[in-house]
């Protein structure tokens, strides 16, 4: 289970972003988290990913309460969740390659033998070509780098996806795409998804349940603008 | 003239031609520093092997000799030709400033990454400290360092290296704090990259761009401090030529009218570097497309 609650977060002292939050994900199951820009869901999912410590409240995942984030949280939790960001030109570094950026996380605990393997694999099942897998983030459009954030994300075989606004980017046809590519995942690891989004149709074809902004944070400010 | 009428008129062409010019400015001085720098490379490394001269050979009888065929450059106040001196402290001036450099870039780089990848208490004492540093002169702690030692190529640049990695530091610390936020990097904490796995395969490849420049333009600033401690009698010992020494040494005979000693150091001192750091200036341009579009507004 990732349960989050009363988180309180924010970037600055005394300005929080999220007030007292409350979130469950059940093994398995998908939940979208519907709410409008700058309303702190992405901050959420920050604190959910365990890449942003919150100023207050507490996060459990699987059992285990998390007592530390990002370097500070053990590497075995941190794997247990893959990240897709909303933009993935920020969110893959310009100098590797998409073959490299995909086999990265296994690089960085010490797997480096599964990486051809996994790669191969991982690049049949987002729709990624070989001559591809050779080109840098720049080489590349959106929608292909996107789907190597997402094979980035699998490859660890996390058993928490944490989406935020992965699909925000992109045309119909590839957000579609990456939607069965995490369906697919889940159906056969049984992983959980949060997902974090502002289209309410997305979302609702999407997951098992919806849930909107005000539902997971009833204390929160008005949304400015 | 009847057929004037048909040609544009100064306005339109300066108008026309306006991005032109500016680019062949550019260019212009990106092959000029090109060529001296490689003029300079080429005689510190090839003519001392070559001629096989003693650049310390002392005729009294030649001595303060104005500039002649035998001696482009003239002859210093014991006789020694200064075209030969010029070459070979030009050669010890160019290796301190870029051996001091490229230690200067190394230590400022490391301390910079590692104060800006570390972040909260970390930062703020290495931070501090470089402040500290910064708030002494330069030359003074130069000198203070020099003085420890006995003279000689060595202590100048550990003396330049020490005094001159605190820019580079602060440079590479603000690089890596604007990386740090990037979401690629929680990607790799997410990832389950390491801290140092995060610096070393994320960061440092992220900022050497601005570190490398940052060496070549201190290059320039490493030799003026050579000269500048030689100058002073407090770098290399002054019968080794270089450029500080020899400018030292003509200060005499500068008072006495005898100008040639002073002038010619001077300016293998002044071109090198102004072209060493035309060079940098050009790259900066390259690397930094955007800073060039604001520069010309």
């Amino acid at each position: 289970m990732l349960e989050l609650a009363a988180v309180t977060a924010g970037y600055e002292r005394g300005r929080p972003v999220v007030r007292d939050a409350h979130l469950t994900v059940h093994p398995g199951e998908s939940v979208g988290l519907l709410g409008p820009s700058g309303c702190g869901k992405s901050t959420l999912a920050r604190v959910a990913a365990l890449l942003h410590r919150p100023d207050a409240g507490t996060v459990t995942l699987d059992g285990t309460r998390v007592q530390g984030w990002r370097h500070r949280a053990p590497r075995a939790q941190r794997t247990a969740i893959g990240v897709v960001f909303q933009q993935p030109r920020l969110s893959a570094d310009p100098r590797l390659r998409l073959r490299d950026l995909i086999g990265e996380p296994l690089r960085a605990t010490g797997r480096r033998d599964e990486v051809p393997s996994r790669v191969a694999e991982l690049s049949a099942t987002v729709g990624l070509g070989d001559d591809l897998l050779g080109r840098r983030p720049h080489e590349v459009s959106d929608g292909q780098l996107q789907r190597a954030c997402l094979a980035r994300a699998l490859v660890l075989r996390p058993r928490w996806l944490v989406c935020d606004e992965m699909t925000a980017m992109l045309d119909a046809s590839t957000t579609a795409a990456l939607v069965a590519v995490v369906e697919e995942y889940r159906s056969a690891h049984g992983a959980g998804l949060l997902t974090v989004g502002h289209d309410r149709v997305l979302l609702e074809r999407w997951c098992d349940r919806t849930v909107r902004w005000d539902e997971v944070a009833p204390g929160a400010a008005p949304v400015q603008g | 003239m009847a057929d004037t009428t048909a040609r544009p008129s100064p306005e339109q062409v300066r108008w026309r031609t306006h991005g032109r010019t500016r680019r062949s400015t550019r260019t212009l001085r990106m092959r000029t520093s090109a060529v001296i720098v490689t003029l300079v490379v080429l005689a510190v490394l090839v003519v001392p092997p070559l001629v096989n001269l003693d650049e310390q050979a002392v005729d009294l009888a030649l001595k303060l000799q104005p500039p002649s065929p035998a001696h482009p450059f003239g002859t210093d106040d014991v006789g020694r030709d200064l075209l030969l001196r010029c070459v070979y402290g030009l050669r010890v001036s160019l290796l301190v400033g870029l051996v001091a450099a490229l230690v200067a870039t190394v230590i400022g780089t490391a301390v910079g990454a590692a104060a800006a990848a570390f972040g909260g208490w970390v930062d703020r004492i290495v931070m501090r400290l470089v402040d500290t540093f910064s708030s002494v002169p330069h030359l003074l702690l130069g000198i203070f360092i020099v003085a420890m030692f006995r003279p000689g190529v060595w202590p100048v640049i550990v003396s330049v290296a020490l005094t001159h990695w605190l820019s580079t530091a602060r440079i590479v610390r603000s690089e890596v704090l604007s990386l740090r936020s990037r979401p690629y990097i929680d990607a790799a904490v997410s990832g389950g990259a390491s801290r140092l796995r995060v610096i070393v395969r994320h960061l440092l490849p992220g900022v050497m761009p601005q570190a490398a420049l940052a060496a070549v333009l201190m290059v320039p600033h490493a030799m003026w401090h050579e000269s500048a401690l030689s100058f002073l009698g407090l770098g290399l010992p002054s019968h080794q030529a270089s450029l500080g020494n020899l400018i030292q040494t003509a200060r005499s005979s500068l008072l006495a009218g005898d100008w040639w000693p002073t002038l010619f150091p001077g300016l293998f001192l002044i071109i090198p570097t102004l072209a060493i750091a035309g060079l940098a200036g050009a790259w900066r341009e390259r690397i930094n497309p955007r800073r060039r579009s604001e520069l010309m507004l």
